[in-house]
């Protein structure tokens, strides 16, 4: 992306108070994550609502890895999502998978559906890009449609309810809201420590380098388009394991998970939120979330909605919510 | 199985698929004018394709018959892409080349969404004109005239806009403006003007394939969608920015649909993404594209 996204990751001399705390959230942004992720449920009682934020705010972190910080537009990453809630699904329809080989499946498939779509997506650059990963994520639907004794065609995919699980022995009740909560957001919390620790590492490092100067990145010797596939892989993983959780929490995978509007969800949220900071993500799943329950009260035309949404926040809002409120507190 | 294949029938399935593949051809040289001139990946085609057909149902319902919504289709979706252009890609240039693929994107479900508030979210059918009904003798068999009628509409299309683009001073100006806007606007040409009409003509032509395919699969607000993304692909295969990549890749994609159709039924949605495939590994940049437009 352009220059004006990395100032949010930008050391500058923090003028005011507002500023030098986000500038220490910035910093311990995976325990500040944690904070949140605990006292959530109770600012949003409804737990179903926060369940789905979580998932598909780490839908849209995997894809905000891709897009925000290497600057790679997917128009595909419903593959990633879908394909990883399906086939935790398949484990654990089709294998009597535990639930826990369930996510590690989801996870897996979404690493390796990434993996054949980066692979070839990684081939072209710029504007090629977004058509061939929405062309092959298509092409991914049409599969995982057909294949109909394994997914349920049409119909979706209707997995066994998880009614007990025993993480480390520990005996939980899956089918009370709150318990299935936390253990969702304990994962999401594993996942941005993993992503925190991806971005502080010299590889994070080569990414945005790779964003903000491909050129130059080469030119320093780093392998860019490795670098590249390698981050779609780990877009891939996290993705994946959005998706496995949603099959988990919903009970079904609808075939529209695969869908082209499943991708655009995924842009939408992190457009919404700040694309290439570290909360916008979930600030804009959230909001969008959110905003999707207030408006379909009202009006079943809700799609008319969220194009306006896309619009209005590419024509006069490209930072997103997380990501204006990052600009101005450092001006 | 492939006991009733007789080489008529192949034949047959070959022109089917040129005229399958002419649909293509008309939404991805839109594309591909689109794109050469003003770096824009329209990604609300598909919804100009739909908004086409809608229009053409709209014209018809009111009295008017196919050849003049032939007329009328492509000048009133070319008129929304106008102000398309004025109004919300323009002030996008010069920041980013995802910028307008994001907003036209958005623009899709507004445009797929305002088609249901006004006619409504099923389908509806679409008549082939009577004069057009029936089948004709084509040596190897009997051809739906419809279809025919489809590749030489094409070709007219075709015809037609080679002579704008060699022939007319604007059409010069716009082949200048596709190799060097800079230089363009140096000379005294008013570029931004160009792309406005570059846009209005590249939707207009979409506008007109959503009409011609109208007859064969009927009209329902969803029908841009999926074959976004196969004229996504024809371009990839022919290259970004070729008009007579769109043309050949276009064609031939059309015709790996209708006979993988043939032979192996179950394969006949994947196989393009496949050709697709192929295509990147052995030539990124498309059948005729430049490899400096990748970056």
């Amino acid at each position: 992306m352009s220059a004006e996204f990395a100032t949010s990751r930008m050391e500058t001399a923090p003028a005011s108070t507002g500023a030098r705390l986000l500038d220490l959230a910035e910093r311990h942004r995976v325990l500040l994550a944690g904070i949140f992720l605990l006292v959530f449920p109770l600012v949003l009682p409804f737990h179903a609502l926060a369940i789905v934020i979580l998932t598909y705010g780490l839908y849209a972190l995997g894809f905000n890895l891709l897009f925000g910080y290497l600057g790679l537009l997917s128009f595909g990453h419903a593959a990633l999502f879908g394909g990883g809630a399906y086939l935790c699904g398949i484990s654990l329809v089709h294998f009597g998978a535990p639930w826990w080989l369930g996510i590690l499946a989801g996870t897996l498939g979404g690493v390796l559906i990434a993996t054949l779509i980066g692979s070839l997506a990684i081939r072209t650059r710029g504007i090629y890009f977004a058509m061939v990963t929405l062309a092959l994520a298509q092409c991914v639907y049409y599969l995982f449609y057909q294949a109909v004794d394994w997914t349920g065609g049409e119909n979706g995919l209707r997995l066994p309810s998880v009614t007990a699980i025993s993480p480390f022995g520990i005996p939980l009740n899956f089918v009370d809201p709150l318990t299935r909560y936390y253990v969702v957001a304990a994962f999401v919390f594993a996942s941005l420590f993993f992503l925190s620790r991806i971005l502080a590492s010299p590889f994070g490092a080569v990414i945005e380098g790779i964003r903000e100067n491909e050129a130059r990145a080469r030119a320093c010797g780093y392998d860019v388009t490795r670098t590249r596939l390698v981050a779609f892989v780990l877009s891939g993983a996290f993705c994946g394991l959005a998706g496995a959780l949603q099959a988990l929490h919903l009970a079904i995978v609808p075939v529209e998970m695969l869908a082209i509007e499943t991708s655009g969800l995924a842009v939408m949220m992190c457009l919404l939120g700040g694309m290439g900071t570290f909360f916008g993500p979930f600030v804009g799943a959230a909001v969008f979330l959110i905003l999707e329950n207030l408006v379909s009260v009202y009006t079943v035309h809700w799609q008319l909605v969220v194009g306006v949404v896309f619009i209005v926040c590419v024509l006069f809002f490209p930072r997103g919510i997380w990501g204006s409120i990052l600009h101005w507190s450092r001006r | 199985m492939l006991a009733g294949l007789t080489p008529d029938l192949i034949a047959l399935q070959l022109f089917t698929g040129l005229a399958l593949g002419a649909v293509y051809v008309l939404l991805s040289i839109g594309l591909s004018l689109i794109f050469g001139m003003l770096t824009v990946v329209n990604f609300a085609h598909g919804a100009f394709y739909m908004i086409g057909a809608y229009i053409g149902l709209y014209a018809l319902s009111i009295g008017a018959n196919f050849w003049v919504a032939l007329l009328v289709v492509p000048v009133a979706v070319g008129l929304v892409g106008l102000a398309v252009e004025r109004v919300l890609i323009r002030p996008l240039y010069g920041r980013g080349i995802d910028y307008p693929l994001l907003l036209t994107f958005g623009l899709g479900y507004v445009m797929i969404e305002v088609v249901r508030i006004i006619f409504g979210r099923t389908g509806y059918p679409f008549d082939t004109p009577e004069l057009l009904q029936g089948a004709v003798d084509i040596w190897v068999g009997y051809f739906p005239l419809y279809r025919l009628f489809i590749i030489a509409a094409t070709a007219v299309v075709l015809a037609g806009l080679y002579l704008f683009l060699e022939k007319t001073s604007f059409g010069l100006i716009i082949r200048a403006g596709a190799r060097d806007p800079q230089i363009v606007r140096i000379l005294g040409v008013d570029v931004s003007k160009v792309w406005l009409i570059v846009f209005g003509i590249g939707t207009g032509i979409a506008g007109l394939a959503g009409l011609l395919a109208a007859p064969l699969q009927g009209v329902a607000p969803e029908m841009g969608a999926t074959i976004l993304a196969e004229a996504f692909v024809v371009t990839v295969v022919g290259g970004m920015g070729s008009l007579l990549g769109a043309v050949l890749a276009g064609l031939l994609v059309g015709v790996v649909v209708s006979m993988t159709s043939l032979f192996a039924p179950e394969m006949a949605k994947v196989s393009i993404f496949a050709l697709m495939a192929v295509v990147l590994l052995v030539r990124p940049q498309g059948f005729f594209g430049r490899a400096g437009l990748m970056s």
